[in-house]
């Protein structure tokens, strides 16, 4: 991650006792008592502990931990559907703790859209007025609250259902209105807890790459609980982990996936783990283009068009790996009039054998990013590794 | 030795006549008022021919339920017609009409305070306990001194009789709705007023629904009891027939005052189901 990007949310040291007394509880924390032993001696739950992190503008930042470990409160702290006991939480320079009523909703009604793990959609409402629900209560005019819901709608693949009931939808279409009603509302932040884990894995499958896609489209904040690994490696830019109320880890999934802070994260990632006798061969995809080192850069420009990609491996009759070339590269041998592409070649990529552990291949991608290349004993390009395929495979590793 | 016995009663009476004495404008006021709407709504249903107000009736019972009630319903009223109780039931519906109007004018809201409100709560449910366990004719009493014999003290006490369920099922209601909802409209900066009605008013609508026919089956039943501090109507067909001895009398009066009751309830009932 880029470290100038800004920071959205700041979370500084909270924590958040459920009982009447939370100081009391808070006390014993500082002595070193864990939650079963504080809750033993107050009867209060310490729900979280001394939580610190940032959520970057446009990431979607995943919380991830096991049942009970304050990822719902956590989420609910951020827009104060619970009150913290300690601690500071800023969004831009609103400190969320500090407002009044007044300034709460205001800002509830500014930054924060949220979706539901059971979508809590509103079933005297349609579909269209679920989805405009946020505007309504903007006090956005009709007919453009109408438009917005609309688009919202079409964005998430339901138009014709505007005027259904939510009873008359399925799980996945019910959720996908929750996502259009936080989507037409448009406020910087979106909250979402577990928000798939109620769907049927292969519908949440799809879901996942929906709100991939429109990640990609719209770069809105987002903060995302799962209780599930494969999820949170997935769609995750970053994962804070959370285990009893505090948090274990933070960092990219390739991170938590190589680093694991401890045990906990170990255990956590044990299906994962099995990385270590997975191999690049297991996530190595056919190459889809090559060129040959006498080819004119007309044709590797040509080829790289065709199959949309911005670099092409290139390679010598007998798929011999010579070297990679851009297509900024490409266009200038067209510029200076060169007959083959031979001389704008960089050898500036990995390359790897096939019964390389997947689990190394992370630390590889640089920031250009370009696939790894896949070779034999005597450099013959056999395929290529991208960067979704490492963490897909993993993933899939960790279901078994 | 002889134990005195605690002067409830006097104490009560004395409160009573104080504040009959001290309020006595507004009791007036309100008395002018209410004799007023009854009037003018008894004169309206009697204006109205009886085949008019039959076909209204059971256009009504289509349109909200069905065919099969509709035909009912005329039927019913037809027979009350022909046992030449037409004019009774038209004083009975207008006093049920008028209290029930005033018991869920007052009950909505009160129910949505006590729904809001944990402190109130606490307050109101032991109110409606005692107020729905004391016998039903103990409410004329002090109707009386308030307004005098006549129909506004029998508007009176079927408003306090008959209040209590619209209360209890509004509150009721509100507390039902699902936490995740309220918690929705929370998280989308909802304020108190906008979840109110947007949500927690829509959302109960179908228990409160349920609470007015509660009430208004219990103000049929009060308004026909209150024949006995001079009330016009069914009531006083079947308070007449008891002086005279007349068992045939009574019973074609009751048996309005049922063909009335079922029409209310069944019509209330499918109000309340048509709504989503
Ligand atoms: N209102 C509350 N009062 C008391 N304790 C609570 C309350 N809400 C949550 N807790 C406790 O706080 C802890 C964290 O709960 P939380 O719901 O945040 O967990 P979670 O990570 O979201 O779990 P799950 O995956 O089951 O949803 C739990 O031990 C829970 O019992
Ligand atoms: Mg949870």
């Amino acid at each position: 991650m880029d470290e100038t990007r800004n920071v959205k949310i700041q979370v500084k040291g909270v924590s958040k006792v459920f009982g009447k007394n939370p100081k009391s509880a808070l006390e014993l924390r500082d002595q070193g008592l864990k939650r079963p032993e504080i809750l033993e001696k107050t009867g209060q739950t310490l729900g979280l502990s001394n939580i610190s992190f940032d959520v970057y503008e446009g990431e979607l930042l995943v919380i991830m931990g096991l049942s009970g470990s304050g990822k719902s409160t956590l989420i609910r702290c951020l827009n104060r559907l619970i009150d913290i006991s300690d601690g500071d939480i800023i969004i831009d320079d609103e400190h969320i703790p500090s407002l009044s009523v007044k300034e709460l909703l205001e800002c509830r009604r500014r930054h924060f859209s949220m979706v539901f793990q059971n979508f809590a959609l509103f079933p005297h409402k349609t579909v269209l007025q679920n989805a405009q629900f946020g505007l309504e209560i903007r006090g956005i005019a009709p007919a453009e609250r109408d438009k917005t819901a609309r688009e919202a709608l079409t964005q998430v693949g339901l138009d014709g259902w505007e005027d259904a009931y939510p009873n008359q939808l399925s799980g996945g279409m019910q959720q996908r209105v929750g996502l259009a009603r936080a989507l037409a509302n448009d406020a910087s932040v979106l909250l979402m807890d577990e928000a798939f884990s109620a769907l049927d894995p292969l519908i949440r499958k799809e879901m996942q790459e929906e709100l991939l896609q429109l990640q990609s489209r719209m770069q809105k904040t987002t903060v995302f609980i799962t209780h599930d690994l494969d999820e949170a490696l997935n769609i995750g830019d970053r994962i804070v982990l959370l285990k009893d109320g505090e948090v274990v880890q933070i960092g990219t999934p390739e991170q938590i996936l190589t680093q694991p802070a401890d045990d906990y994260v170990r255990r956590f990632i044990e299906g994962v783990d099995r990385s270590r006798i997975l191999t690049a061969e297991s996530a190595m995809r056919p190459v889809r283009t090559t060129a040959r080192n006498g080819d004119g850069p007309r044709t590797a420009l040509h080829r790289m068009r065709e199959n949309s990609v911005d670099s092409i491996y290139v390679t010598d009759r007998d798929r011999h790996l010579q070297g990679l070339l851009e297509a900024e590269e490409a266009s200038r041998a067209v510029d200076a009039g060169a007959d083959t592409i031979s001389d704008y070649l960089t050898q500036d990529f990995r390359t790897v054998t096939r019964d390389e552990p997947l689990q190394n291949l992370f630390a590889m991608f640089s920031e250009k990013s370009f696939p790894i290349a896949v070779v034999d004993d005597e450099k013959r390009l056999l395929g290529v590794v991208v960067k979704g395929a490492v963490l897909d495979e993993l993933a899939r590793a960790g279901d078994q | 030795m002889e134990i005195q016995s605690i002067p409830l009663g006097d104490w009560i009476e004395g409160g009573l006549t104080w504040l009959t004495t001290e309020y006595s404008v507004v009791t007036r006021a309100i008395s002018r008022v209410t004799q007023t709407g009854i009037e003018g709504l008894n004169a309206g249903l009697m204006w109205l021919p009886v085949w008019g107000l039959l076909a209204l009736v059971a256009l009504l019972c289509w349109k909200a339920a069905s065919p099969r009630l509709a035909i009912g319903a005329a039927a019913g009223m037809a027979l009350i017609w022909n046992l030449g109780l037409w004019d009774p039931m038209i004083e009975t519906l207008t006093l049920v009409v008028i209290a029930t109007l005033v018991a869920v004018v007052i009950a909505i809201p009160v129910g949505i305070l006590a729904a809001l409100s944990n402190r109130l709560y606490r307050v109101i449910m032991p109110v409606l306990d005692f107020m729905q366990t004391m016998p039903a004719f103990v409410y004329l009493i002090p109707a009386i001194p308030f307004f005098g014999i006549g129909s506004v003290s029998a508007i009176f006490a079927t408003v306090i009789f008959s209040m209590p369920p619209a209360i209890r099922f509004t509150t009721l209601g509100i507390r039902q709705v699902p936490v995740e909802l309220i918690e929705a409209a929370d998280a989308y900066g909802a304020n108190r007023r906008q979840k109110l009605i947007k949500v927690q008013l829509p959302l109960s609508l179908p228990t409160v629904m349920a609470g007015i026919n509660q009430t208004i089956m219990l103000a049929l039943s009060m308004v026909v009891i209150a024949a006995m501090i001079g009330a016009d109507g069914l009531g006083s067909e079947v308070w007449r027939a008891i002086q005279r001895l007349r068992p045939g009398d009574g019973f074609e009066a009751g048996i309005a005052v049922v063909i009335l009751a079922m029409i209310l309830d069944r019509l209330t009932q499918s109000l309340t189901k048509s709504r989503r």
